[in-house]
């Protein structure tokens, strides 16, 4: 699938049609995520019919609702299992985002996944997710962030003609030499 | 010449680009090393998640817990005379009067002309008397 943008949560549920002698199938739910409904369906029925003797000819999906964060005013830690197929096998990995939002988060990985290791997303299944607490994150580069107290300057600021600024568009020649360090 | 301005819950910042530019904000968490969460319910700011590109810190602060809920912060406002401290600083007056400059009308601009004539007409008196 191509994930241009943010990624959504889906809670997708779905059982095999109903037949005379099984009228009342048993139904399963996923959280899938992805960029829209249509994507989500659609993994729905990849996993579901890894999982069970069911695909989407055989089967119905009886709802497929977005669900929306409780909570996006704070900055959470989250904890993301995946699994991943590289070039030369596949594997599983965790690894861990700071976000307002647990699709920021995925879409994080997504775009981290690409970058370090070259994974699409068509390769990734997300396994599980979850909110860690501060005190037990196991990265390094979330936990120095979540740290109490955390303080750091912003060294060498670069002004960037693309915010207008004036370093760099301005003026074709300038007397004054741009700064850098605004304390 | 060490750093004096850090990037911390309570840091006072100043939006540079975007929807809310010009206005002033309080870092209410830390997100990663390229964003932060800010929040300015004094100064009419939703609360976001906004990258350090977008803002510039200032030498200002409050004092708040990580998350801080927009009553806690208006009351830490309030209690460190944020918005009049602010508005007291040479940057936040350059700012005004180059809004102020940008919207002057033709008869403004002929008014502040004939000021700047006055002015220097002073000046020239002065400095006559002075070199005399």
């Amino acid at each position: 699938m191509t994930v241009a943008g943010v990624m959504r949560q889906y809670q997708v549920v779905g059982r095999k049609a109903a037949t005379d002698d099984h009228p009342n199938p048993e139904a399963y739910r996923m959280i899938i995520f992805a960029p829209n409904a249509v994507i989500a369906k659609s993994k729905f029925w990849y996993y579901l019919h890894q999982f069970r003797k069911m695909k989407k000819t055989t089967g119905e999906i009886l709802d497929c609702v977005e669900l929306t964060e409780k909570n996006s005013r704070t900055v959470k830690n989250y904890g993301i299992w995946l699994r991943y197929s590289s070039r030369s096998g596949t594997h599983n990995m965790y690894r861990e985002f700071r976000d307002v939002k647990l699709t920021g988060a995925v879409s994080q990985l997504y775009d981290e996944m690409a970058g370090r290791h070259r994974c699409r997303p068509r390769s990734i299944q997300i396994i599980r997710t979850a909110t860690v607490g501060a005190k037990d994150l196991k990265r390094n580069n979330g936990m120095q962030f979540a740290k109490a107290g955390v303080k750091f300057p912003l060294p060498h600021r670069v002004s960037s003609a693309k915010r207008g600024q004036r370093a760099l568009s301005d003026s074709t020649y300038s007397t004054v030499r741009p700064t850098t360090f605004f304390g | 010449m060490p750093f004096t301005r850090y990037a911390e819950v309570g840091r006072i910042v100043l939006v540079n680009y975007g929807p809310e530019s010009g206005k002033i904000a309080t870092i209410v968490d830390i997100v990663d090393q390229n964003k932060c969460l800010i929040d300015g319910p004094e100064s009419g700011v939703a609360r976001q998640v906004i990258p350090f590109s977008r803002i510039a810190l200032t030498d200002l602060t409050v004092k708040i817990q990580r998350n801080a809920r927009a009553k806690t912060l208006k009351a830490a406002w309030a209690e460190a005379e944020t918005t009049t401290k602010w508005e007291a600083t040479s940057w936040a007056k350059k700012l005004s009067m180059k809004k102020k400059r940008a919207t002057l009308t033709d008869f403004d601009r002929f008014k502040v002309m004939v000021a700047k004539k006055q002015k220097s007409a002073i000046i020239a008196k002065k400095m006559e008397e002075l070199s005399a």
